[in-house]
């Protein structure tokens, strides 16, 4: 199939294969298919294609996976610079525009 | 004016609003306006629960943002079911971003399902979320606050049919995210009126400019010539926000950056052809500077609409591209500025 893939070696997930019970929470959150199973238990198959959503690490239920997750947006770093925060969109009331 | 809701249905809960399954033209004609950024921030649902045909204590629950699209393109792939449809607060954002930013999020959902009281409506304990709601919610988290279990289905409400059909089961590719020509097409309304705020005052800006002249300033001239720089300025703007997006797969070099200059500059060539970039050489290497740069920046930008690209990603491409647009930009800018002294 054709993938777009982004920048490599650059992605931070981790994940400790030795907290992993296999229940495959990963897989299901996943919008780019970055785990399988192998021996049970959830690998990395292709973290370049990982965009840092942090839905695996928020749905793992032993805490296995570890990843800085936030806005893969160019506009959200500039306004994080701007203000001195992390990168965030300006989404909130009143504001005019947002993905 | 909420032409979705049609009528009431009683419940143990006091009566709810019944909805539509079936888009009206109304809901065509916002969609199609907040695709072109009109309204876009108000384009938002109240809160709470609704029903769609005739839903019981046993019915299933799908849970929504707040965005009206979102809640759209749900209750139109609902038909002929009787279900029930939470919509929690998302501040009218949709389900991807908002998740991504929190509001979409373990919290909001529990108020929600707390304040609507939804474990005294159904006796079922399974709610359907849509999958890319996953990076604000944490299932077992949910599960632990309420009882209630989150199964995520598809990442396309269209697919709703086939997940419920294989027993709450979504194939693996009703779970990965593409981002074919149809989708980035979509996107680019949306990225061309980023810049709304600038798009009168920098073109008059340049106009006013064009008369400058080494015998001092000549209105006449800033009329006559004006529009090239008009021109030249738009179209290195839409190589980047329009060409560049469309294009994206077939344009060499994963930067969007790097894509932006190559796509500013592809667009660049006609126009030195027909004049538009002016007559002496450093003229003409202004405009490309400027072209590029701006393409550049306005590339890189569609990092925030594409469905692939990391934070850690995009962080190392800035450190250096945003220093070099600044650079190409100014650089052109200050080119083309003294071109207006020395040459005619």
């Amino acid at each position: 199939m054709n993938r777009f893939v982004y920048l490599t070696d650059v992605v931070t997930l981790e994940l400790d294969v030795t907290k992993c019970t296999g229940c495959r929470m990963c897989l299901v959150v996943c919008p780019h298919a970055v785990f399988g199973i192998e021996n049970k238990r959830a690998v990395i198959l292709n973290k370049d294609l990982c965009m840092e959503c942090g839905a695996c690490a928020k749905n793992c239920p032993e805490g296995a996976i570890n990843v800085k997750s936030g806005v893969g947006c160019a506009a959200g770093i500039i306004n994080g610079l701007l203000r001195g925060t992390e990168p965030t969109c300006d989404c909130g009331e009143g504001s005019s525009s947002c993905c | 004016m909420t032409s979705y809701i049609h009528g009431e249905i009683e419940t143990p809960v006091g009566p709810l609003p019944r909805i539509a399954t079936k888009w009206t033209h109304l809901d065509r004609w916002g969609a199609l306006k907040t695709r072109w950024s009109v309204g876009r921030m108000k384009y938002r649902v109240r809160p709470g629960i609704y029903a769609v045909g005739n839903p019981d204590r046993d019915s299933r629950v799908f849970v929504t943002g707040n965005f009206k699209l979102s809640f759209d393109h749900l209750r139109r792939n609902l038909e002929g079911l009787n279900c029930w449809i939470l919509v929690i607060d998302t501040k009218g954002i949709n389900v991807w971003c908002a998740a991504g930013k929190g509001s979409f999020g373990t919290k909001e959902v529990v108020r929600r399902i707390r304040i609507h009281h939804l474990a005294q409506l159904v006796d079922q304990r399974k709610l359907i979320l849509p999958q890319l709601s996953a990076p604000g919610v944490s299932a077992h988290e949910v599960r632990k606050m309420t009882g209630f279990t989150v199964v995520y289905g598809p990442v396309l409400a269209r697919d709703i049919r086939a997940f419920l059909d294989a027993g709450l089961k979504a194939s693996d590719e009703m779970r990965q995210v593409n981002f074919p020509l149809f989708e980035r097409l979509k996107l680019i309304p949306v990225d061309i009126f980023y810049g709304k705020q600038y798009m009168l005052i920098v073109p008059l800006v340049f106009l006013a400019l064009s008369g400058l002249n080494p015998q001092g300033y000549s209105f006449d001239l800033a009329l006559n010539s004006g529009w090239k720089p008009v021109v030249n300025l738009f179209s290195g703007y839409l190589a980047g926000c329009a060409l560049t997006p469309a294009l994206l797969p077939w344009i060499p070099f994963r930067r969007f950056s790097i894509k932006g200059v190559v796509t500013g500059w592809f667009v660049a060539v006609p126009l030195l052809l027909a004049g538009t970039l002016g007559i002496s050489l450093m003229e003409k290497v202004s405009w490309f500077l400027m072209m590029g740069g701006l393409s550049s920046f306005m590339a890189m930008n569609f990092t925030g609409s594409t469905t692939f690209t990391s934070l850690s990603g995009v962080q190392k491409e800035m450190k250096t591209a945003l220093p070099a647009q600044i650079a190409m930009a100014s650089l052109g800018l200050a080119g083309w500025i003294i071109t207006r002294f020395i040459f005619i």
